[in-house]
């Protein structure tokens, strides 16, 4: 129902004052995140997608303001205690306050590195909420407690609950187009490996590209509560040559929704599943 | 010394408690603000022990990937609950109904609040609405189960038949009726009750920051009671507010709530803000370092907290990202500023470090640790894939529990002014050590276990070694939080009216320690002089005033 409005040229109509600022700073920024591989990852990986290795490197460098920053506090505040503990129960210190300079100093820093910081954010942004024009469209939809992958003018459905994760079959190197919905509450749709994720809302469809640049198997999962079996709502994202997608494509094509995801899944042998939720399934 | 102190002009005896009931009927009857303040007190640190119950059962059924104590709808129920009562029934009304209703009017000069009935209706609506929260464990379908944010549509009639959610509904317009009352209560005292010589800049910071809270609760808290009443609508009669079906919108629930959830974040933190500050400057033997800054930086978070609540939803998708972004950013800025202050009133002090110190100085490291982390928060890409995921509990659970180390300080610090008796220092900073030790190895493994994907609000995990590992060390964590609490009620029995206090222990710098320890009925005997925002300190110590470092260069 209620669209992300999509300007003429595809772009989020929200990103237009990022979009200039980004012309303006596209080329140092550039070498700034690309000179970011050196760092150390700070618990965070590349992941696997275009974006993903973007927004890895804009938290490394949040990463390297945050600790310096730390530091620096954590060291002020140290030095306070070792240096400052009282000797004399009696002694009185000087009753010094106020220090303009001081107090100008430690507001005008932060601002510069909040513009940075901000700046920084719209780099990575702006091209990651982008959707550029793509032929490869699947539509997720999201329910308690599972998922239902389409992929509109292929006929090729896969749907798949809790103890079973279905598969979402994706091409590499290509724009994927994501239209996500919800049939009942509120989900969120989380792959670790993508660095992203967003809501599937009732009642709009969010719409997000992501442009996958490595085959393989990865792990997704909703990440907003959703009721009882929150915790085993997962799926799979298998990203694999765009030839191999064609040939899925067509493998699939009007296989009853539940063959195809027995197909895509082959019921994976679902190391999530504990005696407990068959349990109380069967309650 | 008699001309600079303001004799009352009647005999103080006539003054005294002796008149009005006693015992049980005196704490149900009572308008006097410091017995309210003291019911508030002992009410919220129940809530804090019920709800730290709650949460060390959360952490042994994640101690292992794939627990059995508790079964998937109980594990929901659990965290609601937690989060409902720690953040509705304890820091809360702990932060603007307990210390503040005690302490505002002694800092002030003032004889009560100024509307003193008005102020027993907020404590026995806030019992109240306590109560009606809990009860639902006692419903057949028990308590809410769809987190204490209670997100559109999984509150619906549909989504959650029981009468639980209703009762959470019900114990969340009570206390919220209770805390529009505390900020009309406030303002109104603040305003018209300061003793002469109490100019708004002589005004101690914790006062300050009560007042600026005050008017955040004003601007916040109605917003949330028209959404849970449209809620109530929505589930009973028929309404589709919330409903695609009808019409309606689900995530206008999620504009409404976190219009109220984020200035309620500061609603919350303000007042520790302002515990912190007078701790920090009475054991540095110094005044606050930038008082006048403190009291901008206060103003500044207030004012752009309200724009804001977005942040909350950058994954929604329908929210204009860079406007939010921006804004939650800036908060990072007087949010340093404060965190400089606090370091520069130690600086060149000399440090007493008593338990509410020790407190003070934790919840300063933690609340570091908290702030920087919520800084990435506020980058949409980063948020993306940190949002509902493990590093958002942490991210919050270092700032609250930052806030639990502030109150802790509180207790200590004017514990002995609300009771006359002192809590033991030794026991004191053993719960010290314990509390803030194990608040960071808590919620450290749950910052990594964030980053390795682990969303938040699972009963059972994929069994990942990492996972299992950090989890059983977050646990490890919640356990020595658990017994710090033991430690503090150990100390109540210990100390109990065994160490006077005398008026004022700790040579402190606001009027409330101008006065006796417990104070009279209505406050003050006589006041001194109010001329800085120390009138106590300047009465005390006259050959020691503020200067400023401007002056001294000059």
């Amino acid at each position: 129902m209620e669209k992300t409005p999509l300007s003429p040229q595809g772009t989020r109509t929200s990103g237009r004052i990022g979009r200039r600022l980004r012309v303006l700073l596209t080329i140092p920024a550039a070498g700034l995140l690309l000179s970011g591989c050196t760092l150390p990852s700070f618990g965070v990986s590349k992941g696997v997608t275009k974006s993903s290795v973007q927004v890895f490197h804009l938290w490394q460098w949040f990463s390297v303001g945050a600790v310096v920053i730390g530091a620096l506090v954590l060291a002020l505040i140290g030095y306070a205690i070792v240096r400052y503990r009282r000797k004399d129960e009696s002694a009185i210190p000087k009753q010094s306050q106020y220090h303009i300079p001081l107090e100008l100093l430690y507001t005008i820093v932060p601002i510069i590195i909040v513009i940075v910081l901000f700046v920084a954010t719209l780099i990575v942004e702006n091209p990651e909420v982008s959707n550029p024009r793509t032929d490869v469209v699947v539509n997720v939809n999201a329910f308690q407690w599972g998922w239902k992958f389409s992929y509109p003018g292929h006929a090729v459905v896969v749907v798949g609950q809790t103890t079973q994760s279905p598969t979402m079959v994706v091409p590499a190197n290509t724009n994927v187009h994501v239209n996500l919905t919800s049939t009942d509450v509120v989900h969120g749709f989380y792959v670790k490996e993508f660095n992203f994720s967003r809501y599937a809302l009732p009642g709009v469809t969010n719409q997000f590209t992501f442009n996958a640049v490595k085959t393989g198997v990865y792990s997704g999962q909703c990440t907003q509560l959703c009721g009882l079996y929150h915790s085993l709502m997962f799926f799979k994202v298998k990203v694999v040559s765009p030839a191999t997608y064609d040939q899925w494509l067509l493998d699939n094509r009007n296989v009853s929704a539940a063959t195809a995801a027995a197909n895509a899944t082959a019921l994976q042998n679902n190391p999530y599943l504990s005696s407990q939720s068959t349990q109380s399934a069967a309650n | 010394m008699s001309q600079n102190v303001i004799t009352s002009p009647t005999g103080h005896d006539a003054h005294d408690e002796h008149h009005g009931p006693s015992g049980l009927l005196k704490w149900l009857t009572t308008t006097d603000h410091k017995i309210i303040g003291l019911s508030y007190t002992i009410t919220a640190v129940v809530m804090l022990i019920i709800g730290g119950a709650l949460a060390e059962l959360i952490r042994a059924q994640l101690a292992t990937s794939n627990g059995h104590l508790v079964s998937f709808a109980q594990y929901n129920e659990l965290f609601t609950m937690h989060g409902s009562i720690m953040i509705y029934l304890f820091v809360g009304p702990f932060a603007f109904g307990a210390l503040a209703n005690i302490i505002v009017p002694l800092q002030i000069g003032a004889p009560d609040m100024a509307c003193p009935r008005h102020n027993a209706l907020r404590y026995w609506l806030y019992l109240s609405g306590s109560i009606t929260m809990l009860l639902g464990f006692f419903t057949a379908g028990g308590a809410a189960n769809f987190g204490w944010v209670g997100y559109a549509p999984l509150t619906s009639s549909l989504n959650a038949p029981g009468a639980g959610a209703d009762l959470w509904i019900g114990g969340l317009l009570l206390t919220g009726f209770s805390a529009i009352f505390t900020g009309v209560n406030l303002i109104a005292t603040i305003f018209y009750l300061r003793a002469p010589g109490m100019t708004m800049f002589r005004m101690p910071i914790f006062t300050w920051n009560l007042l600026v809270t005050a008017i955040l609760i004003l601007l916040a808290f109605p917003v949330l009671t028209a959404g849970l009443i449209m809620l109530y609508a929505d589930r009973h009669f028929g309404t589709h507010v919330f409903s695609v079906a009808g019409g309606g919108v689900p995530v206008l629930w999620q504009h409404i709530f976190w219009f109220w959830g984020h200035p309620e974040v500061y609603i919350l933190a303000l007042p520790f803000f302002g515990m912190a500050t007078e701790i920090i400057a009475v054991f540095s033997k110094k005044p606050v370092f930038g008082y006048k800054g403190m009291i901008f930086a206060t103003i500044t978070i207030a004012a752009l907290s309200l724009g804001v609540w977005a942040h909350h939803m950058f994954t929604t998708g329908v929210v204009l990202l860079p406007f939010f972004s921006i804004m939650s950013l800036l908060i990072a800025v007087p949010t340093g500023i404060k965190i400089f202050n606090w370091i520069g009133t130690m600086w060149r002090g000399e440090l007493w470090f008593s338990t509410a110190m020790l407190m003070s100085i934790g919840f300063l490291i933690t609340f570091l640790i908290g702030g920087l982390t919520g800084i990435y928060l506020a980058s949409p890409p980063l948020d993306f894939f940190t949002h509902d995921t493990y590093f958002v509990v942490a991210h919050f659970h270092s700032v609250v529990m930052a806030l639990v180390l502030a109150a802790m300080g509180g207790l200590y610090f004017w514990g002995p002014k609300i009771t006359g008796f002192l809590l033991n220092e030794r026991i004191g900073k053993a719960q010290f050590w314990l509390l803030f030790i194990g608040t960071q190895v808590f919620t450290f493994p749950l910052y990594i276990l964030g980053l390795q994907g682990m969303p938040r609000r699972m009963a059972v995990y994929p069994l990942h070694h990492d996972w299992v590992n950090l989890n059983a060390i977050s646990s490890v964590g919640a356990v020595l939080i658990g017994i710090s609490t033991l430690l503090f009620a150990l100390n109540i029995v210990v100390s109990w009216k065994k160490y006077p206090a005398g008026d004022n222990p700790w040579d402190a710098q606001t009027l409330e320690w101008f006065t006796t320890s417990p104070p009279p009925h209505h406050n003050f005997y006589r006041l001194p002089q109010i001329r800085s925002e120390r009138p106590t300190w300047d009465y005390n110590h006259p050959e020691h005033k503020s200067v400023a470092h401007a002056s001294h260069e000059n």
